[in-house]
């Protein structure tokens, strides 16, 4: 029932005193209504742009946030409002819905933002008026196109390989995407190539070469040289029969690609060959055979799976087949109307070309798409006016389905147009993503790292403590959080790249020799930091199996150090880090590395750093100016 | 109320001299349902006056009023679209009928269609009026021709809209003679003279010898 017909509700039961004379028994008690009737005024405050309506209004939706009590979650007890942190332009629309009944939607927003703050306030869209309810359908349904496009060209394509895909999958992803690999680039290239060569043997074996010695005769290149060309003509067969079984091979679904177009070209166009191999050279069946060598040419289309323009053609055509059917069947309407009148208007002209109406068929054609080859002119009065009434008309009839095509080409062009662009911008996107993320584990892992779990009491460098303090309240309480879990789990955080050399070192080899250049003069606990710095150097100087037995021994010390953590020797390397900690606090970008080994801690007999001020310096640099610092410490 | 904010109606210059009279507003303000002609909007009395018609004081009217305008921004009401309203009360059954005599209850003066003054006036009647008032508005929309009795057609009538309004779904089922005999028991108590006739004193006695009709009528008080 609409909530506006409410009001009218009194007035139906005041009605209803008419039947009383009729009722054989007494009526019911009426339900008394305890709470006050005075109708209000309610105050909403949405982001600052004051709302004022009756209580009433809003009860006419008790399902509904503003009409339930679920408002009183957002009352404001000091202003004696409601508050809401949303978006008032928006909250126009949705009270002009309580107060007439009908939603409306408005254009000029985003139909996300719109669907957002209908599902905030407990509105179903269901019930936006009709007049607005095609526009609401429209910009939903193209929303959800363009997002189902986007996951998809995520997904599909750049995404990079699960680490352990077979050697199929990784073929497949080659032949699909040739980009991702060098190898699949090469050979896409040399397809490429020898499809251009196979295209361009075909064309020119028909090409009239010099004849032999002592004949006259003009031979086509291809029976003069016809063992070069049979050369060519096999090498290009087998690359391309190579290719389709290599695609076979890799292909997900077999019977899926069997039967995809490009596969069906493909065999279309290496099928002649096999075929004029297994046929003896019989004049009977030449015929045939030479028939099937027509078949060569649709190895063209192979260059469809080089070339996006060709793919979106072919779309298009698709796409628009009821146009396309639609032209076709017009035309032949109207050729077969123009062919018999003018048929029968040039019967009578002595030797006229129009013999028959089939006949008189390629003039109409030719006349309506306005080519006009002159060999079959009408000569009768009437046949001209015919005539010409059929070119005018034949103008008309194929301008009318052309613009549609036209459209949906440009629009499936566009379309592919910004999926492309999206997918460039996608890395630099992810780029960046992925670089927020890590500066919040960073700054993290740089939080523990300046020991930050110690109490703020035992700094003494005003610098330190200034530096801490620069983090809001919200981000202690986050690392606070971190830590928490960190203490549950009885794991660590870590970033990513020494996470991804983990398992590299784990497939090398685990432990090896402890003998390290680097010792620990203030022994085990001191500056871990210097210690990494030192493992970075070596890695980045040394090779990669060195570098992983490096980092695992890093592991280790670090385990030790998280383990034996000692309040005095981590700030006296705090405080060799005072200088630096300053100028390094504003950059977050920080690859610190701290992996647990869920193994006993073994006591590394390490030899010591002495602690320097550079090092630290190196933790908390990029990585772009790490090169430099490592210089500084091989020196040492 | 009787602020007036824009005009939209075209009779706006022979309203001023009706505004003495009470609900003058008769011979102008006919709603011309075909909405290419005009936007014919009715503006009430002021309130004041109609406090002083009513028995309702200025919040109740103030709340009414504000329901009325929201279902029916012109100001009145017409008989389809108070067909409708009513149905939505009665989703079982056919309320139409009913519905019909309602509004020819409500439309005192006959104009087609219902104005502000007239539901106001009607529900002060019907919820703040005495017994007798009550009595007597309700033997108005059961006189259906409005000849000051009420015979057995016309009561046949009304009897069955208030069945239909039940639909066909009820328990016990209802019979075809139902109504007839309902119709034969309120003749049986209210026609005293056997005349085949029920007039206005007729009804109104036998209205207030009966307990259960007397009781009933205190119920509706509190609507508003």
């Amino acid at each position: 029932m609409a909530a506006g017909v409410a009001t009218w509700l009194p007035f139906a039961r005041a009605a209803a005193v008419g039947w009383l004379p009729l009722a054989k028994k007494t009526m019911p008690k009426p339900p008394v209504d305890k709470k006050s009737r005075n109708d209000e005024i309610l105050f909403v405050n949405v982001s600052g742009l004051r709302f004022q309506t009756w209580k009433n209004t809003l009860d006419r939706y008790p399902d509904t946030l503003l009409g339930s009590s679920e408002k009183e979650f957002f009352f404001n007890e000091d202003t004696q409002e409601y508050f809401f942190d949303r978006d008032p332009e928006m909250f126009r629309h949705i009270l002009n819905f309580y107060r007439t009944g009908k939603l409306h939607y408005p254009r000029q927003e985003c139909i996300q933002a719109f669907d957002e703050e209908l599902a905030f306030y407990g509105i179903v869209p269901d019930i936006i008026g009709d007049c607005c309810m095609e526009e609401y359908r429209d910009r939903k349904k193209e929303n959800q196109e363009r997002l189902a496009e986007d996951t998809e060209a995520e997904m599909a394509t750049d995404t990079p390989l699960p680490p352990h895909s077979t050697s199929r999958e990784r073929l497949w992803r080659a032949f699909e995407n040739p980009h991702t690999s060098t190898m699949a680039l090469v050979f896409y290239y040399v397809t490429g190539f020898f499809i251009a060569v196979s295209v361009i043997a075909n064309v020119v074996e028909t090409v009239p070469c010099r004849p032999l010695k002592g004949s006259k005769k003009d031979l086509p290149c291809g029976e003069k040289y016809s063992l070069a060309f049979f050369c060519m003509d096999t090498a290009c067969v087998l690359i391309f029969t190579f290719e389709y079984l290599m695609r076979l091979f890799a292909a997900p679904s077999r019977c899926k690609f069997m039967r995809s177009v490009m596969s069906v070209i493909d065999v279309v166009a290496i099928m002649p060959y096999y075929i004029g191999l297994v046929m003896p050279e019989n004049e009977d069946v030449s015929g045939a055979f030479v028939t099937l060598r027509v078949f060569r040419v649709f190895r063209i289309f192979k260059f469809s799976r080089h070339s996006q323009g060709l793919r979106i053609l072919g779309y298009t055509l698709k796409s628009c087949a009821s146009e396309l059917g639609f032209l076709l069947f017009s035309l032949t309407m109207a050729i077969i109307i123009f062919a018999t009148v003018m048929f029968y208007a040039e019967k009578g002209t002595k030797g006229t070309n129009f013999t028959s109406i089939p006949a008189s068929f390629w003039y109409t054609i030719v006349t309506m798409t306005t080519l006009g080859y002159g060999d079959m002119v009408p000569n009768t009065i009437a046949g001209k006016i015919f005539g010409s009434i059929c070119s005018l008309s034949g103008v008309l009839v194929i301008a009318l389905p052309v613009p549609v095509i036209v459209s949906n080409f440009s629009r499936i062009y566009h379309q592919n147009q910004r999926a492309d662009k999206m997918r460039a911008q996608q890395k630099v996107r992810l780029a960046r993503i992925r670089l927020a993320k890590k500066g919040t584990t960073n700054a993290f892992l740089q939080y523990k790292e300046e020991g930050g779990f110690q109490n703020k009491l035992q700094y003494t460098a005003n610098d330190s403590a200034l530096c801490l303090k620069n983090r809001s309240s919200f981000e202690h309480q986050h690392h606070h959080l971190l830590h928490c879990l960190e203490k549950t789990t009885n794991h660590e955080f870590t970033d990513e790249l020494t996470f991804s050399e983990m398992c590299m070192t784990e497939s090398v080899g685990y432990r090896t020799s402890r003998s390290t250049s680097i010792s620990s003069q203030q022994g085990v606990t001191t500056s871990c930091c210097p210690r990494r710095a030192k493992r970075r150097a070596i890695r980045l100087a040394n090779s990669t199996v060195s570098v992983s037995r490096g980092s695992v021994q890093e592991l280790d010390t670090l385990q030790v150090h998280k383990t034996s953590a000692g309040p005095q020797s981590s700030r006296s390397s705090l405080n060799a880090r005072t200088e630096d900690l300053k100028l390094n606090c504003e950059d977050r970008d920080f690859t610190a590395a701290i992996i647990s080994i869920p193994t006993p801690p073994a006591n590394t007999p390490d030899e010591s750093l002495p602690p320097s001020p550079a090092i630290p310096g190196i933790l908390r640099n990029s990585r772009s100016s790490f090169t430099h610092e490592t210089v500084k410490i091989s020196s040492l | 109320m009787g602020a007036v904010v824009g005009t939209l109606t075209l009779q706006t210059r022979q309203r001023r001299p009706s505004r003495a009279t009470m609900f003058g507003s008769t011979n102008h303000d006919r709603v011309d349902d075909d909405l290419e002609l005009s936007v014919v909007c009715h503006r009430p009395e002021g309130l004041e006056q109609l406090e002083a018609l009513t028995k309702f004081n200025k919040k109740e009217l103030q709340v009414l009023y504000r329901g009325f305008k929201n279902e029916c921004p012109s100001g009145v009401v017409n008989e389809e679209t108070f067909k409708q309203i009513y149905s939505q009360f009665f989703p079982h059954g056919d309320a139409s009928t009913y519905a019909h005599y309602l509004f020819n209850a409500f439309d005192s003066t006959q104009s087609g269609s219902i104005k502000f003054e007239d539901f106001v006036t009607a529900l002060s009647i019907l919820l703040r009026g005495t017994t007798t008032e009550k009595l007597q508005w309700t033997f108005n929309l059961y006189d259906i021709n409005r000849d000051g009795l009420i015979n057995k057609e016309e009561m046949t009538d009304i009897v069955k809209a208030i069945y239909d309004m039940m639909g066909r779904f009820t328990y016990p089922a209802l019979k075809t003679d139902t109504t007839k005999q309902h119709v034969d028991a309120f003749f049986q108590k209210m026609d005293k003279n056997r005349d085949g006739f029920v007039t206005l004193d007729e009804f109104i006695l036998s209205c207030q010898e009966d307990e259960n009709i007397m009781r009933s009528l205190q119920l509706f008080e509190n609507v508003i």
